[in-house]
């Protein structure tokens, strides 16, 4: 599950699909409008809905179209990160990064990279909530 | 229940290469809320738009999801499309399955599966929009002009000739920016002030344009179509109307300071006019150099003036006023010579800038228009001039180039032998940049009937010998070191933003580049907006640019300002903040994070104001009990995505 924000990282993977840059397939988007309206429990949300990782995904600090969002998902974010460890997630399974829209590169690699860490860790099942 | 139409769309082979088009709208067909599911080779076609009207209308569609390219592409074609067949137009949504999809991945299956968990999740999305109707808000029919330089002088006459009011604030005593600096310009060799004071005159003339010279903005609240400023009139302490220029005041008045409009070549006194034919024509008292507005310290300039312009108890003043658009135009400043030790500059008197030069080019310079070096007041027979100073630097200083210096430096050279024919000029160069109409021909002048040296390396050192500037350095071409005495250098200085420029962005919530220029909203296609909606740039501040260009971006900017003033209400996007008082407890953690200040406490509960909000979310991600939420990206309609995309 990845949130990407609509104008820097959504944007980058638009770019990414414009340049035919290819990807593991395992990572659907869902585009919110800034990364600093992504609530912890979007995360903890997807996670117990099976997600074997969630990436959060916003402009590069400074260069928020809002401003200051994503320094409120960095804060927030780093909590979530400590909780989910401390609840004995694989901390490898929550990844934050910044991509802009210049970055499809940059997006093909984290999502390569993301899928490549968490496919020896198996489907998550700590925080599944088993229909 | 909704009736929801998915419509999937081929691209050619795009989309249909890769994902199973039809699979995906059978396999939609059956997810709750969808009443019909149909692909089509191109949605955005007339005959793909025909069909979404035709099945709004017989299957009574009241949602509509295209699954086709990226929304920043055709979500308005599909939002005018429903709308114009009886659909609220955000009743529409678009899945990506082209760029985040179809273009990035190569096996079926797998890329069939991920259009269809990207498309289930955009229906779960559009079932729980809102219908939205655009905010509307009046528009305040005057401009802001920032910068008092050429850019700022053109997009403030463009404005003013349209019929728009205009405010151009300037932060010094007078208008004219660094253009009034230069001596010539190229590749005309037009003399920079005789082209420029007219348009100096016409906006001072102006009835629609108000000058505030000596002005700052001081604060920025609002949004487009109607920003409230405040600007910050500093006391001259010299009444305008009564002054008449007769000088008497500069001669009695005992300090002697920099002046600053001869970059330090010469002095002036506290109590001055910055250049004869400054605009608005009259004086200002420096009170950072004067000894001190009580008549007690001194008072001479008050004892000996006529008119009794003189009023040492000017107090500053702050203007607030409202406008519909603003123009950011603040330029530029050369790059600090406390960065560029190696080169002696600062330290040595006749190794001087280019602004500098253009000083002791210019008739109404410090030399009268006289090559004459600083130190000495001799005329230099071997000048170097330096290209690159401190652009394409990366390492040391910085990594972009100043774009001008090529220019201005061959102008340069070319003006030293048109004043001292018998000396010898030398450019030390990386790489000629001489892109622009007459610009290469201009450059081969110099090399060719001026001949100006032209040495492709570049300086390692400068130091003094003997009374003359030893300059070190190697010309790559032929490998050979060079070594020549010089009597005066001459750097091209990268440009860099003007002092203030990011405190300025701060207050206008625009963005900064990476090298602290103002960012424009997108590099190729908004080279003239900001990214805050009814900001608009022009001029150096963007980044470095010559006087023809910064007059193009500064008729852009006001031709943009103008899609604005000239309206008579603007439309807001309503994808905005809403609270549910029910649950609101009024703590204010939202209103705190808001980017926007759109959000304040009334009542003890939060209150939006629309025309503020820019749909961020940041509230809503911060409320603990879900009381604000962004109007059709509720959590509710994130839970129902991730849910969706999750396989169900």
């Amino acid at each position: 599950m990845a949130f990407l924000c609509k104008w820097c990282s959504s944007a980058g993977s638009d770019l990414a699909g414009v340049s035919r840059m290819e990807y593991p397939p395992n990572a659907v988007p869902i585009t919110v409008m800034c990364s600093g309206s992504v609530s912890p429990l979007y995360i903890f949300n997807a996670f117990k809905r099976g997600a074997d990782g969630v990436l959060v995904s916003g402009c590069h600090p400074g260069d928020c179209h809002y401003i200051k969002g994503n320094y409120y998902a960095r804060r927030r974010i780093a909590l979530v990160k400590k909780l989910l460890e401390f609840i004995g997630l694989e901390p490898q399974r929550f990844q934050m990064s910044w991509v802009s829209a210049a970055e499809g590169l940059k997006y093909t690699q984290i999502i390569k990279d993301f899928v490549k860490e968490i496919k020896p860790l198996g489907p998550q099942t700590k925080l599944r909530r088993e229909k | 229940m909704r009736r929801t139409g998915v419509f999937v769309c081929h691209c050619g082979i795009n989309i249909a290469g890769t994902v199973d088009v039809k699979k995906v709208a059978k396999e939609l067909s059956t997810h709750p809320n969808v009443v019909h599911s149909e692909d089509y080779v191109y949605m955005c076609s007339d005959p793909g738009q025909n069909l979404i009207s035709n099945a709004i209308k017989q299957k009574k569609l009241d949602s509509v999801v295209v699954a086709c390219c990226s929304p920043t592409l055709h979500e308005s074609t599909f939002r005018n499309c429903v709308k114009s067949a009886g659909v609220n137009p955000f009743h529409c949504e678009i899945a990506n399955i082209r760029e985040q999809c179809s273009w990035v991945h190569k096996e079926m299956e797998k890329a069939t599966s991920k259009a269809i968990k990207i498309t289930r999740s955009t229906v779960e999305k559009v079932t729980r929009n809102e219908p939205l109707e655009p905010i509307s808000v009046p528009v305040t029919k005057r401009a802001l002009v920032i910068g008092g330089g050429i850019a700022g002088i053109q997009a403030s006459l463009d404005l003013a000739n349209s019929g728009f009011e205009v405010v151009l604030v300037e932060r010094s005593p007078s208008i004219g920016g660094h253009m009034i600096q230069l001596s010539e310009t190229f590749p005309t060799l037009d003399c920079s002030q005789c082209i420029l004071t007219p348009k100096m005159v016409e906006v001072a003339k102006h009835p629609k344009i108000k000058l505030m010279t000596y002005s700052e903005v001081q604060e920025v609240s609002g949004y487009v179509g109607n920003f409230r400023v405040k600007i910050l009139k500093k006391p001259t302490y010299v009444d305008p109307d009564k002054c008449t220029l007769c000088d008497e005041c500069t001669k009695v008045c005992p300090v002697v300071t920099e002046n600053e409009f001869d970059l330090g070549l010469t002095g002036r006194r506290a109590i001055y006019i910055p250049f004869p034919q400054a605009i608005p024509a009259s004086y200002t008292l420096d009170i950072n150099s004067c000894p001190g507005l009580l008549p007690i310290a001194c008072g001479k300039c008050a004892d000996v003036c006529e008119p009794k312009a003189i009023d040492y108890d000017m107090k500053p003043k702050i203007i607030e006023m409202d406008f519909g658009a603003i123009i950011v135009a603040t330029g530029y400043d050369l790059y600090g010579k406390e960065n560029m030790a190696e080169y002696g500059y600062g330290k040595y008197p006749d190794v001087i800038d280019g602004l500098q030069f253009e000083r002791l080019c210019s008739a109404s310079g410090p030399t009268k228009g006289k090559i004459l070096r600083p130190s000495d007041h001799k005329e230099p027979k071997e000048v170097v001039f330096i290209q690159c100073v401190g652009s394409r630097d990366p390492e040391m200083h910085c990594s972009y180039c100043s774009k001008i210096c090529c220019m201005y430096t061959a102008k340069h050279a070319m003006l030293y032998k048109h004043h001292v024919p018998d000396g010898q000029a030398y450019i030390f160069y990386i790489d000629i940049r001489s892109g622009g109409k007459g610009y290469e021909e201009f450059v081969q002048r110099a090399v060719e009937e001026d001949s100006v040296l032209y040495l492709r390396g570049k300086v390692s050192k400068i130091f003094e010998e003997r009374g003359k500037i030893r300059v070190w350095g190697v010309d790559t071409l032929s490998g050979k070191d060079i070594e020549i005495d010089a009597d005066m250098v001459v750097l091209a200085m990268a440009m860099r933003p003007s002092k203030g420029a990011e405190e300025l962005a701060k207050k206008l919530k625009i963005a900064l580049d990476k090298d602290g220029f103002l960012a424009e909203a997108h590099p190729k296609l908004r080279p003239v907006e900001s990214v805050t909606s009814g900001v608009f740039l022009a001029g150096a501040a963007q980044a470095p640019k010559d006087i023809p260009e910064a007059v193009a971006q500064a008729s852009g900017a006001a031709s943009k300002a103008i899609a604005i003033l000239s309206q008579e209400r603007l439309f807001h996007s309503p994808t905005v903040a809403k609270v549910n008082t029910n649950l609101c407890t009024g703590c204010g953690m939202c209103v705190s994070v808001c980017p926007y200040e759109a959000l304040s406490l009334k009542d003890g509960k939060v209150e939006v104001k629309e025309v503020l909000c820019e749909g961020c979310g940041t509230c809503s991600a911060t409320c603990l009990r879900a009381a604000i939420q962004v109007k059709n990206l509720t959590p509710r309609q994130v839970y129902d995505m991730i849910n969706a995309s999750l396989g169900g």
